[in-house]
């Protein structure tokens, strides 16, 4: 196992990424944090805090459970069904930031892209990862990455954040697949 | 999990996480497009052979929601009123592919019966065997009573509920005495010494026969329909007499605790084991059962199909 991403680093990565969300979308006005539980959920409330402290306005922030709209539910035993929160300010028109805490294969983006689809027509929708460790499956791209991370397939990324986990560490290791 | 037959195939974190599960999926039919892709492409068929409105029309709209197809079948106008057997009709079933079934069945056992003896490869749903079970009536009723009075847990310790009426002929009440129990709650049941089984007190429950002493102590009062169709024997002597001791009327909805709610799991026989009063004041929840059993549904569903062949069995 060895540490990716300590703390510190992790911190610094958030900061950078909700700089970077400003300045594309040119201030916080029109943007709708959307966290993928369970870690992503727990990243868009820090990024969230962070563009506020930036800005000195709160940045509707919510969850997206996207379970139920995953196309390899048959390859694994059902999964419990997280909470979608979306912000009362709804969806529709807005700069939706998805944010996750690994971007792999890219299904689990799909799988978002269609449960939005659901619920209303953004105007853009955005991908922010903490990070991006390859292996794409499916044409998707993150717009905002806290680190690029070379992986063999058999590896693992474990990334822990202190809400659940009790301690921020992002790391790899040897799969024994 | 594979098959659903009896509250007692599931523990205690088990039915909470179809609780919890359903209260997700509860917000999908709230929401404006009221489907999900979960189940595309699995076949569900609703083997009813016996009649049913709430319970099949709630399968199917659970079914459907979550995309899945849905066949459905029922005794009158297909083979079984010519005498088929329930192996054929399953192995006709399985020929066609079913994912699963959704059995309703006037023999007690039948759903136990499809499950186990290997005739087909698919999930089976108890809708409701004879006198026996109706687990998913069960878990939506606990749906209902923990969104009413549950305090904020994920069960129902603290709640009194009282089961009011035909216990002896309910498949509802069996259910959900083992599934309430389970979640922690206090059961009353309330009937005449005619229409409880043999064996009552080993039941986790109490019982009295006295409905009045009974309604100031409970938060909920679930009235059970008198199953006349059932009864080949005189259980009581008349409506009127049943409906006196065992009916709940205005007056004793008054006696009830503030907050206290009323239920029924349909079809009501208003004037018999419930007034209209009663049955449309605001005390009652019972077209939100309706409303709950959809959710519930598809949440028994999702955990049944929505995983992969390869955990199937294995829990």
């Amino acid at each position: 196992m060895s540490v990716a991403l300590s703390a510190q680093d992790i911190t610094r990565a958030l900061t950078r990424i909700s700089h970077e969300i400003l300045e594309k979308n040119q201030g916080s006005t029109n943007i709708v944090l959307l966290g993928i539980p369970t870690r992503g959920a727990h990243l868009a409330t820090r990024i969230s805090s962070i563009i506020s402290s930036i800005e000195g306005t709160d940045v509707p922030t919510g969850t997206l459970d996207i379970t139920l709209f995953r196309d390899d539910l048959r390859m694994r035993p059902p999964r419990a069904i997280m909470p979608t929160k979306i912000p009362t300010s709804g969806i529709e028109g807005k700069d939706v930031v998805l944010i996750d805490d690994v971007l792999f294969s890219g299904r689990t983006i799909r799988a978002a892209l269609d449960a939005l689809g659901e619920i209303g027509r953004p105007r853009t929708v955005q991908l922010a990862a903490l990070v991006d460790r390859g292996h794409r499956e499916l044409p998707i791209k993150a717009d905002f990455i806290g680190k690029n991370l070379p992986t063999s397939k058999s590896q693992s990324v474990k990334v822990l954040l202190s809400e659940i986990d009790g301690r921020d560490e992002v790391s790899i290791e040897e799969g024994v697949e | 999990m594979r098959h659903l037959l009896s509250i007692s195939d599931l523990n205690k974190s088990e039915a909470i996480s179809i609780l919890d599960t359903a209260s997700e999926l509860a917000r999908v039919s709230d929401g404006a497009v009221k489907k999900l892709p979960t189940l595309r492409g699995r076949t569900i068929v609703n083997l009813f052979a016996e009649d049913s409105t709430r319970t099949r029309i709630s399968f199917e709209a659970a079914a459907k929601r979550l995309s899945a197809d849905v066949i459905n079948f029922s005794a009158k106008g297909s083979s079984l009123s010519k005498g088929e057997s329930l192996k054929d009709t399953a192995m006709t079933l399985q020929a066609m592919g079913a994912d699963a079934v959704v059995i309703r069945h006037p023999a007690s056992g039948a759903a136990q019966r499809l499950a186990e003896n290997h005739w087909m490869s698919g999930s089976v749903v108890n809708a409701g065997d004879g006198t026996h079970e109706h687990p998913s009536q069960a878990l939506l009723d606990a749906f209902t009573i923990r969104k009413h009075l549950g305090m904020g847990g994920s069960d129902l310790v603290g709640i009194n509920v009282a089961i009011v009426g035909d216990i002896l002929h309910s498949r509802v009440a069996r259910s959900n005495v083992l599934l309430l129990s389970m979640l922690g709650a206090k059961i009353t049941l309330v009937a005449p010494p005619t229409l409880l089984p043999v064996g009552i007190h080993n039941w986790p429950a109490t019982v009295s026969y006295d409905f009045d002493s009974v309604i100031p102590h409970v938060d909920v009062v679930m009235m059970l329909r008198v199953q006349q169709e059932r009864m080949s024997d005189l259980f009581f002597p008349n409506a009127r007499e049943y409906s006196r001791y065992f009916g709940l009327n205005g007056e004793r909805m008054a006696a009830m605790k503030k907050g206290a709610i009323v239920m029924h799991p349909g079809p009501m026989n208003r004037g018999l084991e419930i007034s209209a009063e009663v049955a449309d004041s605001a005390r009652s929840v019972i077209t939100e059962q309706v409303t709950n059993g959809v959710s519930v549904r598809m949440a028994i569903l999702y955990v049944l199909l929505a995983g992969g062949a390869l955990e199937v069995g294995s829990n």
